[in-house]
């Protein structure tokens, strides 16, 4: 899933300037991370109104990232879009983009920061999985990949500055390394890591366009 | 001088193309003695916002460094039509890290790359050390290349900290840590112990040199050299 992050309201209201303001929301990835499902849809219209920014109305898109769905889904509310200054689309940096291409006649802007492709671990907590490198190695290292969840992508072994299983730049978090190690150690494969590693071909993950 | 300057390159700020420019520069400037490491992450530097690179790490980019030297190609297959560079090949090694046994696999690991010697990090536990040292024997890894013990100089109770808490993958031990607590000679016990250090790697066999970092102290270097015993040089 792709996972977004709210932008602080403080900056939301420098974005939206003096509005009036049309909201877009999700119903996918944004609805499950809280950032721009119906329920966050609602208090960000309530929040602009409290600061006296007119909304105009708004909308769930199905989801925001279809293109031929939200030229559908956006005309049925031309009228009110066509009322507003800005449009605030809280889905992900996809999802802006589709609702820029569709709208062109009021600014677009958007109310999230979209951080990674990741896994729900429980609600409100998500943790990065997938770089999107465009060959997927995971074969290698029993479904865990480190090009996504270690901070320096190293494809042969933990850094040296790991301690007592955690990340040299993040305390919080595991180091995937040992978690690799473990998983392989547990299912007797530790001679997987002694095979060295090619340097990754990285023209792979410069893909921009794909029909199938 | 009849000294041989060891010049580090870090995979952090630099790509496959931009790192094998380099190693061509320098090796055609005289420069052979090159150390390759992965490199500390950027957030801990005075550039926290930069952008990363870790197009490679460092055991693949000692294998490409490796197949520079003695196959004449780049890391694409492309021949280097100006000749090999002539490089002697370093890597670094954390015997302190997690996991402990695999610390001397990846030590292996980065042999099998192309390393011709490496540099340890700072030894301040030399029982974690010693043990590391033993499984390097066992598996005849010190007769392969020249391993390189590195020695950091406590300079005060701050330094001392910041090494211990704050700086990742250095392991001081609470009975070096208290010392320069207790001490109101800071400077004089950073170098007692320095000095009591580089003295049992010494005794260590398959440890080949002393690697020593005296951080903003450079001017012990001449006296802790002396009195270690390296001069003349054994
Ligand atoms: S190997 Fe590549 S595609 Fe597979 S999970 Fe990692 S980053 Fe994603
Ligand atoms: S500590 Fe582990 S996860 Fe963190 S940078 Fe080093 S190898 Fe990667």
């Amino acid at each position: 899933m792709i996972i977004t992050r709210q932008k602080k309201i403080d900056c939301i209201l420098d974005l939206v300037s003096e509005g009036p303001v049309f909201i877009v929301g999700c119903s996918e990835c944004a609805t499950l991370c809280k950032t721009g499902g119906e329920e966050e849809v609602i208090k960000m219209k309530n929040a602009l109104e409290d600061k006296n920014i007119k909304v105009t109305g708004w909308i769930i898109l199905d989801p925001a990232c279809h293109f031929l769905n939200d030229k559908r889904l956006l005309k049925d509310c031309q009228e009110k879009i066509n009322n507003a200054n800005k449009v605030l689309v809280l889905a992900c940096g996809n999802g802006v983009q589709t609702v820029a291409e569709i709208i062109d006649n009021v600014e677009v802007i958007p109310g999230t920061d979209t951080l990674f492709l990741g896994e729900i671990k429980r609600i409100s907590n998500f943790e990065k999985r997938c770089e999107m490198c465009g060959e997927c190695i995971q074969e290698l290292f029993s479904g865990i990949c480190p090009i996504a969840r270690c901070p320096k992508a190293m494809l042969n072994g933990p850094c040296g500055g790991t301690i007592k299983g955690k990340c040299e730049v993040n305390k919080d978090l595991d180091c995937v390394w040992i978690i690799i190690y473990n998983r392989l150690k547990e299912k007797n494969q530790l001679d997987r890591l002694k095979i060295i590693q090619k340097p990754k071909d990285w023209s792979k993950s410069g893909e921009m366009k794909q029909e199938i | 001088m009849g000294i041989e300057p060891i010049l580090q390159i870090c995979c952090r700020d630099r790509n496959r193309i931009a790192l094998q420019s380099d190693v061509l520069g320098a090796s055609s400037l005289g420069v052979n003695n090159i150390l390759f490491i992965t490199g500390d992450h950027q957030s801990f530097g005075n550039h926290p916002s930069a952008r990363g690179v870790y197009d490679v790490d460092s055991i693949q980019l000692i294998k490409i460094v490796k197949d520079m030297r003695d196959e004449g190609i780049f890391e694409s297959g492309d021949e280097i039509k100006s000749g090999k560079p002539n490089v002697f090949i370093g890597g670094a090694a954390n015997p302190f890290a997690d996991p402990l046994d695999y610390r001397v696999d990846r030590f292996e690991k980065k042999i099998i790359a192309g390393v011709d010697f490496i540099q340890t990090q700072s030894v301040y536990n030399l029982e974690r050390f010693n043990q590391w040292m033993d499984e390097v024997r066992t598996r005849g890894l010190d007769k392969k290349v020249y391993i390189i013990a590195g020695v950091t100089p406590l300079k005060s109770l701050k330094m001392t900290k910041r090494m211990k808490f704050y700086v990742p993958g250095v392991d001081i031990p609470d009975d070096i840590y208290n010392k320069m607590k207790n001490t109101n000679n800071p400077k004089a016990e950073g170098y007692r112990i320095a000095l009591n250090l580089i003295n049992e790697i010494k005794k260590i066999p398959g440890v080949h040199g002393i690697h020593m970092t005296a951080l903003f102290w450079e001017d012990i270097i001449p006296s802790l050299v002396r009195e270690a015993g390296f001069i003349p040089r054994p």
